[in-house]
């Protein structure tokens, strides 16, 4: 029978030939991930278990990156629990302060995951790698307990749907705006369960940080994973990367999928998502004079280095709005370095924004920008649920990075062909 | 086992930035988190809310982020249950590890009026609005999960099996 990319990892990963979706399997995972919000509650759980042991100490991951460098006593507390954690079962791939970066921004970054993996994380977007050909998808806590302890968990094998982009994208259009469109066109529920499958020439062409934001946002639309069929794009970034054999999955072509949606992709213009929902979203021409106070641009959306060139694009030689702070995030020491030597954080200086350490930070309203009552801010994160960052009376609207940093400069939310 | 409790309604998409703020994650105490549930919904938690009590939403509840806390929040404010149209994926994964019972009905959640007062039986997916004396049925459970329910959920049966 003929079988979808996802389909295919599950199978192998069961050690059979064959699933289908509703499947019930038992799979083993390539890797298992926590971070210093889930991972505390996952350590509990497997002391419980009573296994002494994980199963692999270099198939965890463990990346304090929430609320670190840690912003208060008790989340001080919780990144200490990982440490030690880390340091009596000799995890491997541990990664703190200085070394650190957004979980999804430097796994793949590292090299710790690649295509054809199976990858498990206690963090709703651990669906990113799907941008890699892998299968990965987030669980909570109790799940990834069980996972560390025995390096396999129980997955429902997922319907696929597929989406087709054709067409060449506009200027200052990228992943992060297909992905906001689809989301808008199917909402926060319209892949419930399922498997997203983002192809077509336009997605051949597009970079691999392009598919990360994409692959990112699967689960805005409460989807279980999102993929990118592996190519030569994917073979580049992983070469000189990845440390284990990797795999090509590709799906057949007469695969079955619970739902096929075709785009222009040319016609899709820059996207803005208004508060309070992902599936808001517009396009930016159409956003109406909307005044802000923040811009962030950063996250395990779009905080590579793509995202840091695009910002600096707009940021280059201008300045923020007297009215706006402008935080930018770098996703990972790695990023940081790179934009430092391209020269980006100077410009981004200059401009006058707050450049950061890599952390969620204020994705969250962690720490780093945290929303007062009434305030406005553009980010280039994917959440803007009500009070995701700060009060519950602020608002939080999703865009592009060039996006964001044109509105950091003109004090209203705007396409960064506005900025003279 | 069967819950017994007045319906606190919610509407659709309520997500787990509004069960439990991000901004209390620093810690896992569930005592601590229960005092911020659904703070994101309603501003405090309804007065003369009592230990039992159901919540009954619309679809895609609990969508958002994978954290266990926001239903840990739910179970140790003292909700018995949660019906809804539909639950976000990896919500309804975490309700069942830690033990937080749910039921999945499409016209439990439409015909359930805020203030009713429900009867809810896990092993059947009965739901009987005491009010109205309508009853409902909902999505059955995968035997697999029943497997989980049973051993008193998933670190039980994990520990069941490595032993
Ligand atoms: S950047 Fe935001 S969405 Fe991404 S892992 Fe951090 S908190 Fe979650």
């Amino acid at each position: 029978m003929p079988m979808t990319i996802t389909e295919k990892i599950l199978a192998a990963h069961a050690g059979t030939d064959q699933v289908v979706p509703g499947e019930l399997i038992n799979a083993k995972v390539d890797l298992v991930l926590g971070n210093d919000i889930t991972a505390p509650v996952a350590i509990k759980e497997f002391n419980k278990i009573g296994s002494a042991d994980v199963f692999d100490r270099e198939r965890i991951a463990l990346v304090p990156d929430h609320f670190t460098p840690n912003k208060d006593i008790k989340s001080a507390e919780q990144s200490k629990m990982i440490r030690e954690f880390a340091r009596e079962h000799q995890i491997v791939n541990y990664f703190d302060v200085g070394r650190m970066g957004i979980e999804h921004c430097l796994l793949p970054e590292q090299g710790l995951v690649g295509p054809g993996d199976l990858v498990i994380g206690a963090d709703s977007h651990t669906c990113t790698y799907g941008a890699l050909g892998a299968f990965s998808t987030g669980m909570g806590s109790t799940d990834i307990a069980a996972a560390m302890a025995l390096g396999y968990t129980w997955l429902k094998v997922p319907e696929s749907i597929k989406f087709v982009f054709e067409g060449e994208l506009k200027p200052w259009v990228g992943g992060k705006d297909l992905i906001l469109r689809i989301i808008g066109d199917i909402g926060v529920d319209g892949a419930l369960y399922k498997a997203l499958e983002f192809t077509g020439p336009t997605i051949e062409n597009l970079s691999m940080d392009g598919r990360f934001s994409m692959c990112n946002m699967a689960i805005e639309a409460g989807a279980k994973n999102g993929l990118v069929p592996p190519d030569e794009i994917t073979r580049a970034y992983v070469e000189g990367r990845y440390r284990r054999p990797y795999r090509f999955y590709q799906s057949d072509p007469d695969a079955e999928y619970a739902k096929v949606y075709k785009y222009d992709a040319s016609k899709i213009e820059p996207q803005v998502a208004f508060p309070h929902l992902p599936e808001n979203s517009r396009a930016v021409s159409e956003a109406g004079h909307v005044e802000i106070d923040q811009s962030v641009i950063g996250s395990c959306t779009n905080g590579r280095i793509e995202d840091m060139r695009e910002a600096a694009k707009v940021l280059k030689g201008k300045k923020v709005h007297r009215n706006v702070r402008l935080i930018i995030l770098p996703g990972t020491q790695d990023i940081y370095l790179q934009a430092l030597e391209a020269g980006l954080i100077e410009a981004f200086v200059r401009a006058g924004a707050a450049v950061s350490t890599p952390t969620c930070g204020p994705c969250l309203g962690g720490h780093m920008g945290v929303l007062a009552g009434g305030e406005r801010c553009i980010a280039t994160t994917n959440r803007n649920f009500v009070g995701r960052m700060g009060h519950i009376e602020s608002e939080v609207y999703l865009s592009n990075p060039a996006v964001a940093a044109a509105s950091a400069i003109l004090g209203r939310i705007a396409g960064p062909w506005e900025v003279k | 086992m069967e819950f017994k409790g007045r319906a606190w309604k919610f509407g659709s998409d309520v997500d787990t930035d509004a069960i439990i703020p991000a901004r209390y994650l620093n810690t896992s105490d569930p005592a601590e988190l229960a005092e911020h549930c659904m703070e994101g919904a309603v501003p405090s938690f309804p007065p003369g809310f009592k230990n039992g009590d159901i919540f009954v939403a619309g679809k895609n509840f609990g969508c958002g982020s994978s954290r266990e806390h926001a239903p840990i929040a739910i179970k140790a404010a003292g909700v018995s249950c949660v019906i809804a149209r539909t639950f976000a994926r990896i919500f309804y994964r975490n309700a069942f590890n830690i033990g937080l019972p749910i039921f999945e009905s499409p016209e439990a959640a439409e015909d359930i009026r805020d203030g009713d007062e429900l009867a809810a039986e896990a092993g059947t997916g009965i739901i009987t609005n005491l009010t109205t004396g309508r009853i409902y049925k909902s999505v059955p459970v995968p035997p697999f999960m029943q497997e989980i329910i049973t051993a008193g959920g998933l670190i039980s049966h994990v520990s069941n099996r490595l032993k």
